[in-house]
């Protein structure tokens, strides 16, 4: 299995903007002062080994969109955020327009930043192709119908020349997705959201956004505790501090980095994938996080198993 | 977990590592002193001296110690972090939320000079 990231930001996408690209440049020049680029490949071979992660990459600006890949190719599209014009302009480049593909989604939740992409999913407008949405709610075609319409959106959902099918999946109940046993579980979050247990080959992936995880609710913690068993790689909600979760921001739907720490250890977990980045947090605000969490994790680890820790971000490749 | 009381300053000293399976039984012995002590008193220093390690359910604890003393006007103040704890209390933001000190004996000089005396005979 493969873990390809198209979105990882939470709530808004953003772009850099001019204060960021000011920063970037100043921190390259400094980096670069005095060196002499003889061609091309002097100035990529320094932008890789010398500029740090957050100047020469950073962790982007879409909002959710992950794709599992399968062993035999085949994909589950997570959630349809801004991400997901990028991958299926990404399809149409490798695949071509004119072949006909079959997309298989599965769906969070539908606040704004989890559909907003699909109206910008070229493959939807081609004939021929197939879309299956899948997910545990029984609003995803309304929610999706309604944000393209009129007056939100220009093109009427009932113009999409691909063809679109919604199939309701059952919290508890396992699955067969794209060659994929897939099982949800039911997360606290407003209006409630779906995390998805991917298995394959006897490999696991775990997919677990917009969750809010009660530290209080000692079944519910127990619950996810025994959802994210023994996983390869867990994609976790780390959206806020800790501080943050549990006073300013509680009931807001989101967890905490620290919190996806201790769920990962408690659950022999080998890679904890943070993800749905805070909007107002740059990218050097996400890279302090990820080094951050990376030392709680070995305070936290009493003798078990390391954990990876890593920090999602646009255009990211999980090998699992 | 020990408790003293010098002048007008409660001093609590919790001990162990609290992670995911001890922070029920932290949260049922710290939070009725809280209760208690932030009724006759305004302040109750948390002595961490004795606890090595706290995970994110224990630090909840704490947070829920500090909203109860707020509630009655009172407040909870932290003392002697070990440097695990002053890490994961910079990490989880927690030392943005709460007034810590060095020791015990400095918490209480900031925040009661008068029960100093109390303090230092013991």
């Amino acid at each position: 299995m493969k873990v390809r990231f198209w979105g990882t930001r939470g709530s808004l996408p953003v772009s850099g903007g001019d204060r960021q690209i000011r920063k970037r440049l100043k921190e390259t020049l400094k980096i670069a002062s005095g060196k002499h680029f003889v061609d091309e490949q002097a100035i990529e071979t320094f932008i890789d080994e010398q500029l740090p992660f957050p100047v020469r990459h950073g962790y982007g600006g879409n909002t959710s969109c992950v794709e599992i890949i399968g062993d035999d190719g085949r994909s589950v599209i997570c959630d349809m955020g801004s991400g997901l014009r990028e991958l299926g302009q990404a399809v149409l480049a490798h695949h071509g327009a004119g072949n006909s593909r079959e997309y298989d989604f599965v769906m969070s939740h539908v606040h704004w930043d989890h559909i907003m992409g699909f109206p910008f999913f070229t493959p939807a407008y081609i004939p021929g192709n197939r879309i299956r949405v899948h997910g545990c709610h029984d609003i995803v075609e309304t929610a999706l119908r309604r944000q393209q319409s009129e007056p939100c959106f220009p093109v009427d959902f009932s113009q999409l020349s691909s063809e679109i099918s919604f199939h309701r999946l059952q919290p508890g109940e396992p699955a067969e997705i794209a060659g994929m046993t897939v099982l949800p579980i039911l997360q606290p979050h407003h209006g409630d959201s779906f995390g998805y247990r991917f298995e394959q080959n006897g490999k696991t992936v775990v997919y677990s956004t917009d969750a809010e995880h009660r530290l209080e609710d000692k079944r519910q913690i127990d619950a996810f505790v025994e959802f994210f068993r023994d996983a390869d790689v867990v994609i976790f909600d780390a959206m806020y501090s800790l501080a943050d979760m549990i006073s300013v921001r509680e009931d807001w739907g989101h967890s905490s980095n620290l919190i996806g720490v201790d769920l990962c250890h408690l659950a022999g977990v080998r890679h904890y994938c943070m993800f749905h980045h805070e909007p107002a947090y740059d990218d050097a605000t996400i890279h302090r996080v990820l080094s951050e969490t990376i030392r709680y994790e070995e305070i936290s680890r009493e003798g078990g198993q390391p954990l990876k820790v890593s920090s999602a971000y646009d255009g990211l490749i999980i090998e699992v | 977990m020990n408790v003293h009381v010098f002048g007008d300053v409660t001093v609590v000293t919790p001990s162990g590592r609290i992670d995911h399976n001890s922070a029920e039984k932290l949260h049922e012995m710290l939070l009725p002193v809280i209760r208690t002590q932030i009724g006759e008193r305004r302040v109750v220093v948390l002595d961490m001296a004795d606890i090595p390690y706290m995970s994110s359910a224990g630090l909840r604890v704490l947070m829920l110690a500090s909203r109860e003393a707020k509630k009655e006007g009172g407040r909870v103040v932290i003392a002697a972090l070990q440097s695990d704890m002053q890490e994961i209390f910079e990490i989880s933001r927690f030392n943005m939320v709460f007034d810590t000190f060095d020791s015990v004996r400095t918490a209480i000089a900031s925040i009661s000079p008068n029960s100093l005396a109390a303090f230092e005979s013991g």
